[in-house]
Formats: C-alpha cells, structure tokens, sequence
C-alpha cells in the first residue's frame, strides 16, 4: 500500500498514530526517534495537511469522560436527491459521521449518520429533527450497547 | 475538572499548531503558563478525557479504502465472534448493536481494497455467520468535536 507516499512521510505518520509526546517541543522530540530535525517534521506535516492527506491536526476527545455515552448509528433510506440530504444531516452538530454506503438486496439503507449524546432518549429526538429537516421517514437507530473496539485505523 | 480544563479540551479538537512550541502558542491564548497547560494536558490524556493529539487522516489519499460490516451473531457467541474480529488491527470500530434485524454485531475496516476482500472472508470463514458488506461510496462529514464550552 500506500506506493505513491515518501517512505519517511509514511514513517512520520506510522510515529504519530498514537499521537504526540506531551512536552514542551512534541515535534524535536518525535524527530529525534525518526532521525528527522524539528524543522523538516513541521515542515512536512504542514505540506502533508497541504495536500490533504492530514484533514485536521487535533486532539481526539474521549467523549465518555466528557458523559457523553449515548452513541446510535442512524441508518436512513434516501431515495435521490442524496447530495442535498446527505449535506443537511451532516450540518447537524450532533452528527459526527455521515456516510454514503452501498446497498445489497437485504439492506436497503444508504445514508449513516453516527450520532453521539448523553442519552437513549436524545439520540431518539435528534433522529426525529434529521428526519423531520430531509423528509427521510425510513431509518433504523441502533444503539450500541458494548463497544468491542474503538482506535484510529491504523496505517 | 474545571472551566479552564474545559477550555482547553474545546481549543485542542478544534486545532492543534504545527509549530515548534505548540503548547506556548495555545497557552498565550488560553491566558495560562506554557509549563501549567502541559501539566493539565497530560492530567486530562491520563483520565481519558483527552485520546491522542495528532494528524486526522484522509485514508483514501493513503490508498485505503472503507467498508462497515454487519453480523448476525447470536447472543452467546458475540464476545467469541467480537474477539476474532479484533485480531485483524485494520477493524477500527466493533459494536454490538442489537436490533429487530437480526445484524447486531457492527464493525469497520480500512485497509488497502485487497486485504479488506481477505479479512472479509477469513471472518466470514471462521465466525459463520450471515454477513452485510456496505463498502463506503461517500463521506459527508468525518471528524468528531464535540459540544464542550
């Protein structure tokens, strides 16, 4: 994988995915485990959320410390029109994902919206706001009751 | 935890600077000393509050390609069947969401499109259980913030 990307790009984003050290200078200190300067690890970063490849460089939140445990993946049938609706449901702040996924014969749903929020009744009433603001009146809301595994995909 | 924790969990999901010292530049914002934030941050990373600070990518650009499954496992077998599914480290996500449809075990995969195909089939083979394969076509929104201050 990953053919067209610079080795040591690949070899500084492989570093970071647990993240970076928490000190005073993150990037000299993560240069030095790869061999790189402190200069050229910025400067690569910065080319590499220039070009897209990082979308956000930012902290990931553990949002059930922050009480937030209710979290429902919505499942919606559209029927065309799914560019407008799919961007409606996606302004939606308690929207934190919102994907378009291919359909089989048994699944007819394909937009997803993943909500998160402090409770069951909460997700129920912000589904019934998405519902209400794109006309989509099929869906599922399926809460998770066990998280088996939560990371950032690795590379 | 107190409000200027809050503030600064809001100002790390927002943005964290590429920059030499980073955690200077989010203090003079924050009003707070450079040696205090990194205290609070490493606090707030071991309680949890805070999971990683790093690059959010675009695993598409890196030639990976996405698709959620769903299972139809039975209630017994689901911590034996999550665990087999845990062993491939490019499932991401993996849930147990039970619903009238019978799928209730959820989970993603990101790797380059050949190697989804194979872990696939590996758990198709080694779990039994009627499968649901919904590759991604489209990402409307990615990337959690949450409601903080």
């Amino acid at each position: 994988m990953c053919q067209e990307m610079d080795p040591t790009d690949l070899a500084l984003l492989r570093a970071l995915q647990d993240g970076i050290p928490i000190g005073p200078r993150p990037f000299r200190e993560l240069g030095e485990r790869l061999g790189l300067d402190e200069g050229a690890v910025i400067s690569r970063l910065r080319a590499l959320r220039e070009s897209g490849v990082v979308r956000r460089f930012a902290a990931t939140i553990g949002h059930r410390a922050l009480g937030i445990v209710a979290n429902a993946m919505i499942v919606w049938k559209v029927e065309g029109e799914i560019e407008r609706i799919g961007g409606i449901m996606a302004s939606f702040e308690e929207v934190t994902h919102c994907y378009q996924r291919a359909t089989c014969d048994e699944w007819p749903y394909n937009l997803y919206t993943v909500v998160h929020s402090r409770s069951r009744e909460e997700c129920e009433e912000i589904a019934s706001r998405i519902s209400e603001a794109t006309g989509v009146k099929e869906y599922r809301i399926l809460f998770s009751e066990r998280e088996y595994k939560k990371t950032s995909a690795r590379i | 935890m107190d409000e200027i924790d809050l503030r600064i969990l809001a100002a790390l999901q927002e943005s964290f600077p590429v920059v030499e010292r980073p955690f200077m530049e989010l203090a003079e914002g924050l009003g707070i000393e450079e040696d205090d934030l990194i205290r609070r941050v490493s606090r707030l990373k071991e309680l949890g509050l805070i999971r990683r600070i790093g690059p959010i990518l675009d695993l598409r650009r890196l030639g990976m390609s996405g698709v959620l499954v769903a299972m139809k496992v039975s209630p017994e077998d689901a911590d034996r069947v999550s665990s087999v599914v845990n062993e491939y480290d490019e499932v991401s996500h993996n849930y147990l969401r039970p619903n009238d449809s019978g799928y209730n075990l959820w989970f993603t995969i990101s790797a380059p499109a050949e190697r989804v195909d194979e872990i696939i089939s590996e758990v198709k083979r080694r779990s039994r259980c009627e499968m649901l394969v919904l590759p991604t076509i489209r990402i409307f929104k990615i990337g959690v913030k949450f409601d903080i201050i």
